[in-house]
C-alpha cells in the first residue's frame, strides 16, 4: 500500500493531491458513462443519444488538460517525492488513457447511424456486444477504484481479467464473420460492429494500462517485472 | 556495488556526548566516485556522524566515539594516526563560510605552506591558482588575490573555503550544509562544483535541503534519532524508499 495515510506537514499539498484524485475520478466517471450510453444508443438505434455521447467527449478532454495543468503546477511548486511523485506521474498518464477510452466510446457512438440504417435486417450478433462492453467498463471502473484507494492487489486483479476480454473479442469476431457470410446484405453494418468490438477490446487494454500504473504508483514496482519473476 | 575498495568505511559507529548517545551503530561506506548525502531532521546525528570521519568530535571534550572508521583500510582512531595529517587528507567545509581574515591568496596558501607542500613561491602560486580554478573562483578573483577573503560575497567565500580545503590535496571532502547560508545562484554554483569535484575526491555532504541531496549525490543516507534508517542509491531513496520513515521524511509527512 502506498502512503501511511498520514497528512503532509504542508496541508496545501494534501489539497492538491485530493483535487488531482477528484479530477481523475470525475474523468473516469464520464468515460464509463460515455461507453455505457454509446452501447445503449447502439442497442436501441438511438442516434440522438449517440450524438450526445459525441458532444460530451469535449468535457473529458477538458478535464484531461486540467489534470495536466495541475500536475505541472504540483511538480513545480511541491516537488513531490517517492509515492507522491509516482502518484502524480501516474495520474498524468492515467488521464491520457481515460481520454483515449472516451475517444473509443465516441467512436462507437459515431457508428450507430451507420449500423442502424433504413430498412435494416435485425442483426442478432448485436446482442453479444453489451455484455462485452460491460466487462470492459467494469475493468475501467475497478482500475480507477484501485487508483482512488491505492489498492495494488486490486490493480493486479484488473490486469488478470484482460485475457478473458480478449477471448470474448475473439469469439465475437468469429460470430460476426460467420454472420456476414450467412447474411451478405449486412456486411457493411457488421463490419462496423467488428470495429465496435475492437474498440471495446482496446478499452480493456487501456484499463489494464491504468491498473499497471496504479500498481506502480502504489508499490514502486512494475507488475510486468513481478509477473516475469514469478 | 563495485569491487573497488571503499575510500572510507564506518562500522558500528556510536557517538556519545556525555551520557547521551547521538549516533547509534552506524555503518556506511564513502566511495571515491560517488557523492554521499546525509539527510534527516535536525538532531538526527548526521552532522555528528560526518564529524567522526575526520575526528572533528575530538575537539568536544564530552564526545566519545566507538566503532571502526577506516580511511583506505587504516583505522583513523588508532593511536598511530596523526590527526593533523588526517584532517589534511579528509578536509571539511562548513555551513557558514569561514575564511581567515587574510588575503584571498593567503587563505588558500596557508594549508599547503604549513603542510610543507610547496617548497617554492612559484609552486605555491601554482597550487593557489589550481585550487581556485577547481573551486570555480579563479576567474572572479585572479586580479585581486591580495584583497581580504572576507570582502567576498557569501557564495564566493564558500568557494574560497572549498579552494582552501582542496589546496592541501585531500582525498575526502566533508561538507556540512555547504550551501544553506547561500542564495539560489550561489547554491547552484556550489552544487555544480560538487559535480566537478566528484571522482577527484570522495565527497560526503550533510544537507537539510532534500532537493539538493537529490541533485548532487549518488548515494543517500537517511538518519533519524541517531540511527541510519536507510542507505541506498539516491534515485532509489527518492523514488522508492524501502523504509516508511524515509518515505514520510522525504515526502514531507514527517512528524
Amino acid at each position: 500500500m502506498m502512503g501511511t495515510g498520514q497528512e503532509h506537514t504542508v496541508k496545501a499539498f494534501d489539497q492538491d493531491i485530493k483535487q488531482l484524485r477528484a479530477l481523475i475520478s470525475q474523468m473516469g466517471g464520464l468515460a464509463e458513462q460515455a461507453l455505457h450510453d454509446a452501447m445503449k444508443a447502439l442497442q436501441r438505434g438511438d442516434t440522438s443519444l449517440a450524438d450526445q455521447v459525441r458532444g460530451k467527449d469535449k468535457a473529458i478532454d477538458a478535464i484531461e488538460s486540467e489534470v495536466e495543468k495541475l500536475v505541472v503546477r504540483l511538480i513545480a511548486l511541491r516537488a513531490p517525492m517517492a509515492d507522491d511523485l509516482r502518484e502524480v506521474i501516474a495520474a498524468l498518464k492515467i488521464a491520457a488513457v481515460i481520454e483515449r477510452i472516451g475517444d473509443y466510446a465516441k467512436n462507437v457512438a459515431k457508428r450507430v447511424p451507420l449500423i442502424h440504417t433504413e430498412g435494416e435486417d435485425r442483426i442478432e450478433a448485436l446482442s453479444l456486444l453489451p455484455s462485452m462492453a460491460q466487462m470492459a467498463s467494469d475493468m475501467v471502473h475497478d482500475a480507477l477504484d484501485a487508483f482512488a484507494s491505492r489498492d495494488a492487489a486490486g490493480a493486479a486483479r484488473v490486469c488478470q481479467r484482460d485475457s478473458a476480454l480478449d477471448d470474448f473479442y475473439d469469439s465475437i469476431f468469429r460470430t460476426l464473420v460467420t454472420f456476414m457470410v450467412e447474411n451478405p446484405r449486412t456486411v457493411s453494418q457488421v463490419a462496423h460492429l467488428l470495429f465496435v468490438a475492437k474498440n471495446i477490446e482496446r478499452i480493456g487494454d487501456h484499463a489494464t494500462n491504468v491498473a499497471e500504473m496504479v500498481y506502480f504508483a502504489a508499490t514502486g514496482r512494475y507488475l510486468a517485472d513481478e509477473a516475469a519473476a514469478a | 556495488m563495485t569491487d573497488t575498495p571503499h575510500k572510507m568505511s564506518a562500522r558500528g559507529v556510536n557517538v556519545f556526548y556525555g551520557n547521551k548517545q547521538a549516533v547509534k551503530d552506524v555503518s556506511i561506506d564513502i566511495d571515491m566516485d560517488k557523492v554521499t548525502a546525509f539527510i534527516g531532521p535536525s538532531g538526527c546525528g548526521k552532522s555528528t556522524f560526518l564529524r567522526t570521519l575526520n575526528r572533528m568530535n575530538d575537539t568536544i571534550s564530552s564526545a566519545r566515539v566507538t566503532g571502526d572508521i577506516t580511511l583506505d583500510g587504516e583505522d583513523i582512531y588508532s593511536s598511530a594516526m596523526d590527526v593533523v595529517q588526517l584532517r589534511a587528507r579528509v578536509g571539511m567545509v562548513f555551513q557558514k563560510p569561514n575564511p581567515f581574515p587574510k588575503s584571498i591568496y593567503e587563505n588558500v596558501a596557508y594549508g599547503p605552506r604549513i603542510h610543507g607542500l610547496a617548497p617554492s613561491r612559484a609552486e605555491l602560486d601554482a597550487i593557489v591558482e589550481r585550487s581556485l580554478r577547481r573551486a570555480g573562483l579563479w576567474e572572479e578573483v585572479k586580479d585581486r588575490l591580495q584583497d581580504s577573503g572576507t570582502a567576498l560575497s557569501g557564495g564566493q567565500q564558500q568557494r574560497l573555503c572549498i579552494a582552501r580545503a582542496i589546496a592541501v590535496d585531500p582525498e575526502v571532502i566533508l561538507m556540512d550544509e555547504p550551501a544553506s547560508a547561500l542564495d539560489p545562484i550561489a547554491t547552484a554554483k556550489i552544487e555544480e562544483l560538487i559535480h566537478e569535484l566528484r571522482g577527484r575526491y570522495a565527497i560526503a555532504i550533510v544537507t537539510h535541503n532534500m532537493q539538493q541531496a537529490a541533485r548532487v549525490s549518488q548515494r543517500t543516507a537517511f538518519f533519524h534519532l541517531g540511527t541510519l534508517v536507510e542507505y541506498g542509491d539516491t534515485d532509489q531513496i527518492f523514488t522508492t524508499p524501502h523504509e516508511e520513515r524515509t518515505k514520510d521524511y522525504i515526502t514531507g509527512r514527517y512528524g
